[in-house]
């Protein structure tokens, strides 16, 4: 009765997605392009995270540094290996899931606070690799790394063939996160969420669960940030440092923690700002983001598509 | 003089800045476990707070003439206050709620403080004078000690010990460990838990503004230098567990020293060796050094 799902029953999802896939298609003729596709990059990014703190209750302060390594892996490759785009987003994605395996293994010792602070510890560390290691370029980041031919063929250059690719990656990756909510594995999520020894009573091997959700997030944050070097031909050192850790709660929460759709309002949302503020505020950027954070916090716990269907749940009842 | 091929002189001069680097740590990891304990929130703010510290000593030197041993202790009462008023208007509101919201709030905060500080001061950093009683120093024959180091070490250990005192040994302190175990019954009891919340939380921010003040001479004073500093602490929390008073200032300086050894015997690890140590005690001992499981 009062799951949020059954409560979008005015419009049902499939027509929803569908009009919203639509949408997408066209969007290049109607907005620009490159800001789209740091959009679509961000909302992935938010929905990889969301996957974790919404449905499996872990807050990871650390995912950072699984879009900036993917970045940086996928920026080498294409460049200096010389691999077509394709295999470089593979390839990113691949490290930034060993990566998210390794800080798995480590953070899921601990629970809760502790969790949060060892994913932040764990993603300093690798800025600091990142930062010193000769390979990266250090304070200027990967430079000049080239779009290249999609299979060989495409050329990625042209930005609306680059968006398109985009919009692909985050529509699958959206796929994935849509349907790894929604089967049985999910629910043992949601349930391990709600309630951890009840679910160990119950049999499940929760460390197991917690740990393959952890690659998942990770190895999708990681095909977003791949994917977002090739765009800006570009892996900085901001990917991995920890304000980006904190920009995707943000985006989250904002967006509302554990809805399908939310993450990926919030970047939207935030990223727009961004966009907009940079110009004419200057550093206050860092201010505004910080207020968004405590107002959402102390007022605004649902985020934007919480609020929307906890409204359409209220129209319901009446 | 040399020990293991190395200068003495040059381990000398590191481990006096791991221990320096380590007292910090130390009052820093203790004002966390402190307001933990009580709140059981994760004050993300508490860098901030360090900086603020550090920053109000400065503007007190330079545009009022203030010196130093007054904003010693003027810094963290002006932060403490502010620490308490951030209690009583936000945190208050989570006590019910999961304990990330508090962390996620008082990371709201911090980006904040920080902007606010950043876009006033920009990010190059501003000089602060050891105060006249403290500059100079003394020749231990194997090495130079500057005096306002050894004062560093000799307060922030003093402030640590003092309040484990408090904690341990005191009326207020037995009031404030009823209260981390049961804070209804100690409602019940008719004590004040709320304001006693409050006191904690200030407290707790007040000890960070103090590190912020002692660390105004020895680093550069910069908007950003406790934000770097908290994620170390982060990690030196979770090496120590947040369990122990005294395993918080043992871990502190413990983690500091280590970081200076490092420092001396392969510089490039240095940055990491806290999260190595991390990583490793995970493994071995995943509730921390002092925790209780």
């Amino acid at each position: 009765m009062s799951t949020p799902n059954q409560t979008t029953t005015l419009i049902k999802p499939e027509v929803l997605y569908t009009g919203l896939f639509i949408v997408g298609l066209i969007a290049p003729f109607a907005v620009y392009p490159t800001f789209l596709m740091k959009l679509f990059c961000f909302a992935l990014f938010a929905c990889a995270f969301n996957l974790l703190l919404g449905f499996a209750g872990l807050l990871s302060f650390g995912h950072a540094a699984f879009l900036g390594t993917a970045g940086y892996v996928c920026g080498l490759m294409v460049r200096d290996v010389g691999v077509t785009p394709e295999v470089g987003i593979l390839a990113g994605t691949i490290a930034a899931g060993l990566l998210g395996w390794l800080f798995g293994i480590l953070a899921i010792r601990r629970t809760g606070i502790y969790f949060a602070m060892i994913t932040l510890a764990l993603a300093q560390m690798v800025y600091f690799i990142v930062l010193q290691v000769k390979a990266t370029g250090g304070e200027d980041g990967l430079q000049g790394v080239p779009r290249g031919h999609l299979f060989g063929v495409v050329d990625l250059s042209d930005n609306i063939a680059m968006y398109y690719l985009v919009y692909a990656v985050f529509s699958v990756g959206f796929f994935i996160i849509y349907r790894t909510i929604h089967s049985p594995f999910g629910q043992i999520l949601k349930a391990i969420r709600e309630n951890e020894p009840r679910a160990i009573s119950l049999g499940y091997d929760v460390n197991r669960f917690k740990l393959t959700a952890f690659i998942i997030s990770a190895s999708l944050a990681g095909l977003a940030g791949a994917t977002k070097t090739l765009i800006f031909q570009l892996a900085s050192l901001s990917d991995v440092h920890w304000h980006t850790s904190g920009e995707v709660v943000l985006m989250t929460l904002l967006g509302g923690l554990g809805t399908i759709l939310g993450p990926a309002v919030g970047s939207a949302t935030i990223v727009t700002l961004q966009n907009e503020l940079a110009d004419k505020v200057g550093s206050w950027v860092t201010v505004i983001m910080g207020v968004i954070f405590v107002v959402c916090v102390l007022a605004f716990r649902r985020g934007i598509v919480g609020e929307i269907q906890a409204l359409i749940h209220r129209a319901g009842i009446r | 003089m040399e020990i293991l091929g190395v200068p003495t002189a040059l381990l000398g001069s590191q481990l006096l800045v791991g221990l320096i680097n380590g007292s910090f740590y130390a009052i820093l990891s203790l004002g966390l476990a402190i307001i933990f304990g009580l709140l059981n929130i994760i004050n993300f703010a508490h860098g901030a707070q360090y900086m603020m510290g550090a920053f109000i000593a400065w503007l007190a030197l330079t545009r009022f003439e203030i010196n130093y041993w007054v904003a010693l202790i003027a810094a963290p009462l002006l932060v403490g206050l502010f620490g308490v008023i951030l209690e009583r208007t936000m945190l208050r509101k989570l006590y019910k709620l999961d304990h990330l919201y508090g962390l996620l709030l008082t990371f709201g905060l911090a980006l904040i403080i920080e902007g606010i500080f950043r876009d006033q001061f920009g990010i190059s950093g501003e000089s602060y004078e050891v105060p006249e009683a403290l500059s100079g120093g003394i020749h231990l024959g194997f090495m130079f000690l500057p005096l306002y180091r050894a004062w560093v070490v000799v307060a922030a250990l003093t402030v640590c010990f003092g309040t484990w005192f408090m904690i341990e040994k005191t009326k207020l302190g037995a009031y404030l460990r009823a209260g981390t175990e049961n804070p209804q019954i100690v409602q019940a009891l008719g004590i004040n838990v709320p304001l006693l919340i409050t006191f904690t939380y200030g407290y707790g921010v007040a000890l960070a503004a103090f590190a912020g003040v002692l660390a105004a001479p020895v680093f550069q004073v910069n908007p950003l230098m406790g934000s770097n500093l908290i994620i170390v602490v982060f990690a030196v929390v979770v090496i120590g567990g947040m369990g122990s008073i005294l395993g918080s200032i043992v871990t502190g300086i413990g983690l500091g020293l280590v970081e200076g050894l490092t420092k001396v015997f392969y510089p490039e690890a240095s940055a990491v060796v806290v999260f190595v140590i991390m990583v490793i005690v995970l493994l071995v001992r995943p509730a921390g050094l002092f925790g209780k499981a």
